[in-house]
């Protein structure tokens, strides 16, 4: 028999339909954002990004962060297991994420400064 | 019974697999390894698609414009409903998968085939609706024409309306038929002909004095630039060449193909994991009424597919971010 049967669960309904209800607010909000883009958060940037497109990263961290701690239950896992998960996929995303963008940024500078024409 | 057993021999030796640090049997932790490499995997998509996007940043397609469509509301602009309704149809998969998880630990059959059979059917009805998205987005609905550098040229009305081919093209005979295999010398053939051609709707622009063009290039608002009635006959007269009519891999009438290529691409790669998820739901469904884990005395299979459900539902979080929403 499987180990994880023999200590006892308490049931999770709960926590289930509270999980489910803040991501349902969450995307609600996501689409309502998206659909009326506020003046003031499209003509605000932070750290070269619209203020708009941060928070639609943010609450999407945030969905991310319920999704796989309560429906994927990190939360119940060991602290080895969690954080071998977690820190893992941050790093190397991250990483990841930071070459190609600074590197898409850059050949959009070469081809908007260069003697060639792209519209014609 | 034998496949599930993780301590066949091994307990109290601490040194021979007797000792478990992170407390989660084999097949789990290997479902943890499989869904860790597959985030990196579809990272890698989604950072291909930053990569291309900053590096086209004051051109890119913009969503809202793009996936309008809803069923039944024919020609009414609904930006993103539809994704919306997509979005919460696989959530909420994702609640009666952990519900089926959750029944599965108090060892309740019936409950847990319940809950199975409703996360498959939010599994197809998903796929379907992406099915239904892409038939959308391939068809195209209003057309456009590119120029000589193989950028997009697409046609507003005063009020910044798109206005569809078919109403500004005027007839004009032409002879023009398309080449097939079986009348050629060198049994080549050529890809279907768009329904008008360039000089139709050229002549018909010109001869409705209250079109205009709307290019790729996005001004410091964020929106399409549209250009003035005289600019608009200038650039159409001088740099059209061809008409596009819906996307593909290589021609897109929503803009840069690129991105044509990455909602293929990725979208279909995540549809791909939710049809093999569905596909191994049912199996494990099958399971369930069969009374296999009832009998193994654990329903760890059910969380172990469900592991794999959640990530599906996770990377769909960040599709629906970086496609349709940023």
């Amino acid at each position: 028999m499987a180990h994880t049967t023999t200590h006892q669960h308490e049931s999770n309904t709960k926590r289930i339909w509270y999980v489910f209800i803040i991501l349902s607010v969450v995307t609600i909000f996501e689409v309502f954002l998206g659909i009326i883009r506020p003046e003031f958060l499209t003509h605000t940037h932070f750290l070269s990004m619209k203020l708009l497109n941060w928070i639609f990263i943010v609450l999407t961290l945030y969905k991310a962060y319920y999704i796989a701690w309560a429906f994927m239950h990190l939360e119940g896992e060991s602290k080895g297991l969690r954080r071998g998960v977690v820190w893992t996929a941050i790093f190397l995303i991250s990483y990841l994420m930071f070459i190609l963008l600074t590197e898409g940024d850059y050949i959009y500078g070469v081809f908007k400064t260069s003697n060639v024409a792209w519209d014609f | 019974m034998e496949a599930t057993v993780t301590k066949t021999a091994t307990e109290g030796k601490t040194w021979g697999g007797g000792n478990e640090p992170l407390k989660a049997s084999y097949g789990k932790l290997m479902m943890w390894f499989f869904i860790l490499s597959d985030a990196i995997t579809f990272s890698g998509f989604l950072a291909a698609y930053g990569f291309s996007r900053f590096k086209f940043v004051d051109s890119w397609p913009i969503a809202d414009q793009v996936f309008n469509h809803f069923p039944f509301l024919h020609g009414v602009d609904a930006p993103m409903y539809y994704v919306a309704f997509m979005t919460f149809i696989l959530i909420f998969s994702s609640v009666t998968m952990v519900l089926a998880v959750d029944a599965g630990h108090h060892m309740k059959k019936g409950k847990v085939t319940f809950f199975m059979f409703l996360t498959i059917v939010g599994g197809l009805i998903f796929v379907g609706s992406q099915a239904w998205e892409w038939k959308n987005f391939i068809q195209g609905e209003f057309g456009a024409v590119t120029t000589k550098g193989g950028n997009i040229l697409q046609f507003v009305n005063q009020e910044g309306e798109r206005v569809a081919l078919s109403d500004i093209a005027v007839f004009q005979a032409s002879e023009r038929a398309q080449h097939t295999g079986n009348k050629g010398v060198w049994f080549t053939e050529e890809a279907a002909l768009p329904t008008y051609t360039i000089d139709e709707v050229k002549a018909g622009f010109v001869a409705n004095s209250s079109l205009l063009i709307r290019t790729q290039s996005l001004n410091e608002n964020g929106e399409k630039t549209i250009l003035t009635r005289e600019e608009s006959i200038q650039k159409l007269d001088k740099e059209a060449v061809g008409i596009v009519e819906g996307a593909n891999l290589k021609h897109n009438e929503y803009g840069v193909p690129l991105f044509a290529d990455f909602f293929f691409f990725i979208t279909g790669f995540h549809g791909f994991h939710v049809f093999s998820g569905v596909v191994i739901n049912i199996i494990i469904f099958f399971n369930v009424i069969l009374g296999t884990y009832e009998r193994r005395g654990s329903y760890e299979m059910v969380e172990k597919v469900g592991l794999y459900w959640h990530f599906v539902d996770l990377v769909w979080v960040f599709i629906f971010t970086f496609f349709y929403l940023v």
